[in-house]
């Protein structure tokens, strides 16, 4: 067992590890931040992405240990201080950007970090940046809707295809 | 996942001794190792990461030639290697954004899987693989996929890359893994072009010596009008037969000379 501290949304957690545990099971069995979300559990679908010193990183795919004095954010570091839910979070719901909601977490991780870069990316450019974000209910339409609405532009003449 | 030992070194000379333990492995970016621990495709009793050793992380430049810390992500290198357009474009490429943090170029050049995009880059810029005990010329560090010079002790540090006059890599998808089905670079010196592939060969990346010698006499996409490869070892699964891939070799890499002229 290896001790490792960390902050997560911004508290810090210190905690006793064997080598072999993820960031998806230091998160939701350790912590029991089960918004982190495992689909693949093999670095595909993106259901798991998590930003870690300010990168978005699929955490399936890296061991707590690695993450050893890091900055984690997940889903649950996302809404505002108050509770309400962030820009982007409530553009989710106000254009129908889930289904079954599965994805959901990591494509509002994911997101986040594409508008951190790209403040007005181009439907082009959304659909590019989720390439690792898969949504089993093919919603990907409204999910490309609202991260470009919650970026402030005018998404009333996207149709669905 | 069964159960192993991780273990972080700051330092190379740290992760060396740490590796000298029985069935140690390195760990790099994780990327694939820790999908292939999942399936015990590997089974080490001791993982040995790399991604805390700050000497072989980063970017510079001399004379020409690109150096590559071995534990710099794919993402450092697309933003970073901003004097080599086409190798930029390529890291950029690498599976998605989330695999970019954290996947390495060492990572990738140890691993040498037969459909990753960077073995293509090195073997085509006449790469240099330095590790913690020597330097090794490109042409002979890849040996058959998965297969390399390195060995168990061994560390990739930097890849040095002279920067060529002219570049491009065209990669064939495969939707799924956002791996290549075959993914073709081409490399322009002054003194002559290297063409390499993967993703096709069940041999892993290799130079295609008829096509490099076509273009050196004339760097044009034209240059290439008849040349194919032979179907024969290249590979074959439920994504594209031998013959399929043989047939993008071809035109991937009249697609490269194309961008890159």
């Amino acid at each position: 067992m290896t001790k490792v501290t960390m902050t997560v949304n911004g508290k810090a957690v210190s905690k006793e590890v064997s080598g072999n545990t993820l960031m998806t099971e230091f998160l939701r069995d350790e912590l029991r931040l089960t918004g982190t979300h495992v689909g693949c559990d093999t670095s595909q679908c993106g259901a798991c992405v998590i930003h870690v010193n300010g990168q978005g990183i699929k955490a399936c795919s890296m061991f707590a240990v690695e993450a050893s004095g890091a900055d984690v954010t997940t889903i649950e570091g996302m809404a505002n201080a108050d509770g309400s839910l962030s820009v982007l979070q409530q553009a989710f719901q106000d254009h129908h950007g889930l289904q079954c909601g599965f994805c959901t977490p990591g494509m509002v991780m994911t997101a986040a970090k594409l508008l951190e870069e790209n403040p007005a990316p181009t439907e082009h450019e959304v659909r590019d940046y989720l390439e690792g974000n898969i949504c089993r209910c093919t919603g990907y339409h409204n999910i490309v809707k609202a991260i470009m609405a919650a970026s402030g532009q005018d998404v009333s003449g996207i149709a669905a295809e | 996942m069964y159960s192993f030992d991780i273990e972080t070194p700051k330092t190379v000379a740290d992760a060396v001794a740490a590796l000298g333990k029985e069935e140690a492995q390195p760990l790099g970016g994780g990327q694939t190792l820790i999908p292939s621990l999942k399936a015990r495709l590997a089974m080490p009793s001791v993982l040995v990461s790399l991604a805390q050793i700050d000497e072989i992380k980063g970017i510079t430049e001399d004379a020409g030639v690109l150096t590559i810390g071995g534990g710099t992500t794919h993402g450092e290198v697309a933003r970073g290697a901003a004097s080599y357009p086409a190798l930029a474009a390529l890291a950029g490429n690498i599976g998605d954004p989330a695999v970019r943090n954290r996947g390495t170029i060492g990572g990738s050049i140890a691993n040498n899987d037969p459909a990753a995009c960077y073995p293509a880059a090195a073997l085509a810029s006449r790469a240099t693989i330095v590790t913690n005990t020597r330097e090794i010329a490109i042409d002979d560090y890849f040996q058959g996929m998965f297969t390399t010079a390195l060995e168990e002790t061994e560390i990739v540090t930097a890849v040095k890359l002279p920067i060529p006059e002219k570049a491009a890599y065209m990669k064939f998808e495969q939707p799924a893994s956002r791996f290549a089905l075959v993914g073709v670079f081409v490399a322009k010196y002054a003194d002559g072009v290297r063409v390499a592939v993967t993703g096709a060969s069940e041999e892993g990346v290799f130079r295609w010596a008829d096509a490099e010698a076509a273009l050196s006499g004339d760097f044009s996409a034209s240059a290439l009008d008849g040349l194919s490869v032979p179907a024969d070892g290249m590979i074959t699964d439920l994504h594209g037969s031998g013959a399929y891939r043989a047939h993008l070799v071809a035109v991937l890499a009249k697609r490269a000379v194309a961008a890159a002229a």
